[in-house]
């Protein structure tokens, strides 16, 4: 097992940058997410670290071991493809057995490695079956069994639950943090469901645009988003933005906006110029009846425990996520106001969020 | 593909008549090819009999006439011989004649088969590398590539008969193995590209990028992942290779004469020898038939099983 360490890399395909100049340390053991929309570059890094594409500029470490021009059969580390990959033509054992034929090993010690890692999966009773004849989760199962007989330095999981039904997804997901917990490999885990993401990492990396924005634990990617992007991507519903129409400086701790007067932590940092962005989740804001912004109910989602209403006011919809007991009907008026002080200011020129109290 | 098929079963009624269709179908085209098989087995007086004998006497007189070659002798000759050894020479001699040696039919059969399955498996081969480089790689002017191998077939290929003349005498490939398997794979190479190609887009990437990281190299991939998936299209795009090979008439007549030279001009030739050997003719393209017919017949499972696989979830 090894640390992944990638250093200025970048990805170019003719004049598209899939991915810019990005950094990023991977610890020894960790189960690291890339978490991003369809095109942001997750893919490409993660195939670049498996050594699928060849980076345009940039280092990638492997241990200690600089590997970004190496071959993908010279790097030591096991992919699980989205669509399992698995190969049509051979039955369970032989697919689990197919890497390890390669690297030379006894046969009696291929069949040990092969029955120990199907125990482990609960696969060992389907080992002379047809891969055609296994269900989504089982050929999910020899996907990841075929990573692990390699006892590679690393793992790397491209959606590896993409394709499942939702019933499966949970499942799996708590089998992977499992095994992760289990046999403590390094590994490196791309998906665009940040459920998915959120339950399973130790860190997070968020991309977009081919940049990675922020890399952080799961609860500090959630609360205390770095960019105003990964606040909106964050969560469902997304964070809330108002825009606010004035520069913000140190140690202010309220802003106008239109005309109300919202309580800000505490600033530490000044804004570049005069329009921002005041950002609060969901779950931050209350309805009322006396004080806030104004507005109308423009829609009601029943979450079970929670209830989503969307409010119509003159700032733009607003998302506002209630207990269940808060009754309220289509187009009835109401109040919008924060319920306690975690709003983050994003700049408007570099759409980062500004220092404050609250996130520093 | 029809989707529909899978939970709209045809009614019985429609399946009786599909096979109804089928039968008939087969009948008429089944027709003349039982007709020569038939001729095959009759002896000389009954192929020409008229009105047409559909009951008749077996016998293997096309088939002996085939392989040998014979001399008609006078009455008294015969009756200076020995008697016959065998069941086949006493048959020939019944006819006034005897048995001089081998025809060479077996040689030009021996030919086509060196030929034919030669020319298959190099087009094959080299078309599948080909297909999966076209298929796989950014290969600069790709299209133009692909649409320059195809256009090698719009025209018939007989129209460069004579320049190939000249290259194959120049070169001395004419009337040699070697030079017919070259000329047959570079005619079937356009089709066994493009057909491949079709299939190798169809498996997805990830086969061969999943057996690079298990530490596989990209040709070991190939071989060992690809090939075996893109058995269905091999065995396609070998039958038609065969097929083509191995009827060939054309520049078989051009090139060969001795050495290489095909069943098929040499078929044609048993008339000559000896007046119109109807049963002859039978016999020589009856056993020219077997081997096309067997080999798609081995390949056939392998068409098959193309449709059961799918192993990824699209």
């Amino acid at each position: 097992m090894s640390q992944i360490k990638i250093v200025n890399l970048q990805k170019s395909f003719g004049d598209f940058t899939a991915v810019k100049n990005s950094n990023l340390t991977i610890n020894d053991k960790e189960f690291f997410v890339l978490l991003g929309p369809s095109g942001c570059g997750k893919t490409t890094t993660l195939r670049m670290i498996a050594g699928l594409e060849l980076p345009t500029s940039g280092e990638i470490y492997l241990g200690d071991e600089e590997v970004g021009m190496l071959r993908a059969s010279e790097r030591d580390i096991a992919f699980v493809f989205q669509l399992f990959a698995l190969y049509p033509h051979m039955n369970v054992r032989n697919n689990l057995s197919f890497p390890l034929k390669m690297q030379g090993y006894k046969k009696s010690d291929i069949k040990n490695r092969v029955e120990e890692a199907a125990k482990l999966l609960r696969i060992d009773h389907i080992l002379n079956s047809n891969i055609s004849s296994l269900s989504g989760g089982d050929r999910q199962r020899v996907a990841l069994g075929r990573a692990l007989v390699r006892r590679p330095k690393a793992f790397l999981m491209d959606e590896p639950l993409g394709t499942l039904d939702a019933e499966f997804r949970e499942l799996m997901c708590l089998e992977l943090k499992k095994l992760h917990l289990d046999i403590g490999a390094t590994t490196v885990y791309v998906t665009h469901d940040q459920l998915e993401a959120m339950s399973l990492a130790d860190r997070i990396a968020v991309m977009d645009g081919g940049e990675i924005l922020q890399a952080d634990e799961p609860n500090i990617i959630y609360n205390k988003p770095k960019t105003k992007f990964v606040a909106s991507f964050i969560g469902s519903p997304g964070m809330n933005f108002f825009e606010v129409n004035e520069g913000i400086s140190k140690d202010q701790s309220f802003v106008n906006i239109e005309g109300t007067k919202f309580d800000i932590p505490k600033q530490l940092e000044e804004s570049r110029g005069s329009k921002n962005f005041f950002g609060i989740r969901p779950e931050n804001l209350t309805l009322n009846n006396n004080e806030g912004l104004k507005g109308s109910v423009f829609g009601v989602e029943y979450l079970g425990s929670r209830k989503i209403i969307t409010v119509k006011t003159s700032l733009g919809e607003i998302k506002v996520k209630t207990d269940i007991s808060v009754d309220v009907k289509l187009n009835e008026n109401v109040q919008v106001k924060p319920s306690n002080n975690n709003i983050i200011i994003f700049d408007g020129q570099t759409d980062k969020s500004l220092n404050s109290e609250f996130i520093k | 593909m029809d989707t529909s098929r899978s939970y709209l079963e045809p009614s019985s009624f429609s399946k009786k008549m599909a096979a109804a269709i089928i039968i008939v179908y087969a009948v008429i085209t089944l027709i003349p090819i039982s007709w020569m098989v038939m001729t095959s087995f009759k002896n000389v007086d009954s192929a020409i009999s008229y009105p047409p004998e559909v009951l008749f006497e077996p016998s293997l007189e096309g088939y002996v006439n085939l392989f040998t070659n014979r001399s008609r002798q006078s009455q008294e000759y015969l009756d200076s011989l020995p008697a016959p050894e065998n069941w086949y020479e006493e048959l020939v001699r019944s006819r006034e004649m005897v048995i001089t040696g081998p025809s060479k039919f077996l040689g030009r059969y021996s030919n086509s088969m060196i030929i034919g399955f030669g020319s298959t498996f190099a087009s094959v081969f080299l078309g599948a590398l080909a297909a999966y480089a076209f298929s796989r790689f950014r290969v600069p002017l790709k299209d133009d590539l692909l649409f320059f191998i195809l256009s090698t077939r719009m025209f018939p290929p007989i129209a460069v008969a004579v320049p190939i003349f000249i290259m194959y005498r120049k070169l001395g490939l004419g009337d040699t193995h070697l030079g017919m398997i070259i000329l047959y794979t570079v005619v079937n190479l356009s089709l066994a590209v493009w057909l491949l190609k079709g299939f190798m887009d169809e498996i997805p990437k990830e086969y061969e990028e999943a057996a690079m990281i298990d530490g596989y190299s990209r040709l070991q991939a190939f071989f060992k992942v690809v090939l075996p998936q893109a058995m269905t299209g091999i065995a396609a795009t070998a039958i038609f290779c065969m097929i083509f090979s191995w009827n060939e008439y054309a520049f078989a007549v051009l090139l060969t004469q001795f050495n290489a030279q095909t069943a098929p001009p040499f078929i044609p030739t048993i008339i000559g020898e000896g007046g119109l050997d109807w049963p002859a003719i039978g016999a020589g393209t009856t056993l020219f038939l077997l081997p096309v017919m067997i080999f798609t017949i081995i390949l056939r499972k392998h068409l098959l099983r193309g449709i059961t696989f799918g192993a990824v979830r699209k």
